[in-house]
């Protein structure tokens, strides 16, 4: 620094008091987006929300409307994401942290985590759509195979259409590299002193996993866990891509039953340019968010009441 | 077979007996095979991405011979995009790029210094308690769905606007590309809030002994510190901008154009995808293939921003031990 021009002490403490100012203007305008951003939500469509909009079906009428296949779409592909993504993305995070030696494979497999994470959700839709929907264009042109009763629960159809299972699978894609990244972190912070005691034990390095990484890395991998799910609730493209359709009039009564999810049935509202449907649609988001709320405040206290102290 | 002798090596070493040492070997090696397979589906992933985006896409290139003007040539120089048009079909993919870029532009020329600035601020300036506060702001900003930020592009930003100018339509780059720098501000301010936080406080107390004011630290000390990781945050960012799509959808517009003109619409790439696949183009028309051929394009540039993202974390990582 010794080229450095002089500059007078006074400019330079000038500058910091700008420079303070321009940092408390930005991360006010950052509260204020938010602060419009709800508020504008809540005064558009807090007088829509009421039981009624809860239990009825989409309808023509916006007075009439509601969101009840929509939620119960939603909690259906939540939970088919969940029970695939979670064992698979921790599954992923125990073998590369736990097992994997250092080699090609492996730092390969970490690096493609990184770029799936990358990748736009809505690209995951088609991949969906050619993989889950159409078995990559097996049997096209000829109907699907079915596999017990349409009526009961345990229906299946190959390929999967448009169907619920479907969609679960496609967003399970989707949130796969947060899982992995945010178990991968989990379990890394456990020291590895409890490792090398597990070990010097005589213990294998599965039962060193079952019995002390996983239960000591639980609290973090359920916050990821929680964290990602929040994420594949409120996605809409890829479900866009599949194909759910714009009025759905019955909740799902099996993995093959068609859907839509709370963030289309936003979409399809937003984008109608009447009034009374953009109200519903700030209606429907007012829920969005409320579910939402509620992963976050579970995951604080999930990570409150399991975390204790390692050392 | 397998399963018993697992489920026999945990009861038995539950009890403290020693177990056949094959017995323990076996079990542990069907575990690892199954968690092998798990890490291998995301690679599973990438390369039906590749494929399927890669044939398709080959397929729009090569499968349309009666048509004129289709192929790779055509398509990537092409500065007119009107494929549903009955008549004139057009194939050229750069007013959806050119939408992309303009939406993303103005995101990130809100979003990025506006973030970094907060970063700075969270990191270097604010009190602990409000650090707290504002932080979790920031999760709520960065959990709201996109479709909900389209909402506010609509319903908010568009008609605010409109009463500054009338030049504005209903649908326009800006507005969508103001909502979409929304959405990314949370991203750029906590990773580079993360990369400011790295920096190890000996340099902030070296600097501040050679008499810097708090300014001259952060700006002149630990911003270039954290240089890295702050433009990896800002590459990350605009991967996620340039494949947003619900906002885009609702705000932006229907019309590919190539216009860096922020109050006319536009139509993005992924823009254009959800118009084909919530209209009714046929599973067998060009318009429909052609929408794999944007999609790849659309993959490619995003591939290459977070690859570039992690060459610069790699290369240009400070270490401080």
């Amino acid at each position: 620094m010794t080229d450095a021009p002089h500059v007078p002490v006074a400019r330079r403490l000038l500058a910091n008091r700008m420079f303070l100012a321009t940092c408390v203007a930005c991360t006010g305008l950052a509260v204020c987006v938010l602060a419009v951003l709800i508020v504008s939500i809540m005064m558009d469509g807090v007088h829509r929300l009421s039981p009624d909009f809860i239990a009825n079906f989409a309808s023509r009428k916006p007075d009439q409307a509601g969101i009840r296949a929509p939620l119960v779409g939603s909690i259906w592909v939540c939970t088919i994401c969940a029970l695939t993504a979670l064992p698979v993305g921790v599954g992923t995070a125990i073998y590369l942290e736990e097992f994997a030696k250092r080699s090609r494979l492996t730092e390969f497999i970490r690096i493609n985590i990184s770029n799936l994470s990358g990748v736009p959700s809505i690209v995951y839709g088609i991949i969906g759509l050619t993989a889950f929907s159409r078995f990559f264009g097996w049997r096209a042109g000829s109907e699907p195979i079915e596999l017990g009763n349409p009526e009961s629960l345990l229906y299946l159809r190959l390929p999967f259409g448009s169907s619920v299972l479907a969609g679960g699978l496609t967003l399970a894609l989707v949130v796969l590299p947060i899982v992995i990244v945010a178990s991968q972190e989990a379990i890394r912070a456990v020291p590895s002193s409890l490792r090398q005691g597990a070990l010097a034990l005589g213990s294998t390095r599965w039962q060193m996993v079952w019995r002390l990484t996983l239960p000591s890395s639980l609290p973090m991998v359920m916050t990821g866990a929680i964290l990602a799910m929040s994420r594949a609730i409120g996605e809409a493209a890829p479900i866009l891509v599949l194909g759910a359709p714009l009025m759905v009039l019955e909740t799902p009564a099996n993995l093959m039953s068609e859907f839509t999810v709370l963030p289309m049935q936003i979409f399809n509202w937003a984008g109608r340019a009447k009034a009374s449907f953009q109200e519903i649609a700030a209606a429907a988001i007012i829920v969005q968010l409320a579910v939402l709320m509620s992963f976050n405040a579970l995951a604080i206290l999930v990570r409150q009441r399991l975390q204790q102290p390692l050392q | 077979m397998m399963s018993r002798s697992a489920s026999a090596a945990t009861t038995s070493a539950a009890r403290g007996t020693p177990i056949p040492r094959s017995a323990r070997d076996r079990s542990e090696r069907v575990v690892k095979s199954v968690l092998l397979s798990f890490s291998l589906l995301s690679i599973v992933t990438t390369f039906s991405i590749v494929a399927v985006l890669g044939l398709e896409a080959w397929g729009f290139f090569t499968g349309f011979p009666d048509k004129p003007g289709i192929g790779i040539l055509p398509f990537f120089t092409g500065t007119e995009w009107s494929p549903l048009l009955g008549g004139e079909q057009k194939f050229g993919v750069l007013p959806l790029v050119c939408g992309t870029l303009l939406v993303t532009v103005i995101a990130g020329a809100f979003a990025l210094p506006i973030g970094l600035v907060t970063a700075i601020y969270l990191s270097e300036y604010a009190p602990p308690r409000l650090r707290v506060v504002l932080k979790s702001a920031l999760e709520v900003l960065a959990g709201v769905p996109t479709v909900v930020y389209g909402f506010f592009a609509l319903a908010v930003i568009t008609p605010a606007l409109q009463r500054v100018s009338d030049a504005f339509g209903t649908y326009n780059a800006l507005s969508a590309g103001l909502a979409v720098g929304i959405m990314i501000l949370p991203i750029v301010c906590s990773l580079s809030e993360d990369a400011l936080r790295a920096v190890p406080q000996s340099l902030r107390d070296g600097s501040s002994a050679l008499g810097g004011t708090k300014f001259d630290t952060s700006v002149k000390v630990v911003l270039p510190a954290a240089l890295s990781g702050i433009m990896a945050s800002f590459l990350l960012a605009l991967t996620r901008a340039i494949g947003e799509t619900m906002i885009v959808a609702l705000a932006a517009g229907g019309l590919a154009q190539m216009t860096m003109n922020p109050a006319s619409q536009v139509q993005t790439m992924t823009g254009f995808i959800v118009a084909i696949f919530t209209g009714d183009a046929q599973a067998n028309s060009v318009e429909y293939a052609s929408s794999y051929a944007v999609a790849a394009t659309l993959f490619i540039m995003t591939l290459a921003l977070t690859l570039a993202g992690t060459a610069i974390l790699k290369r240009f990582r400070e270490e401080y031990e």
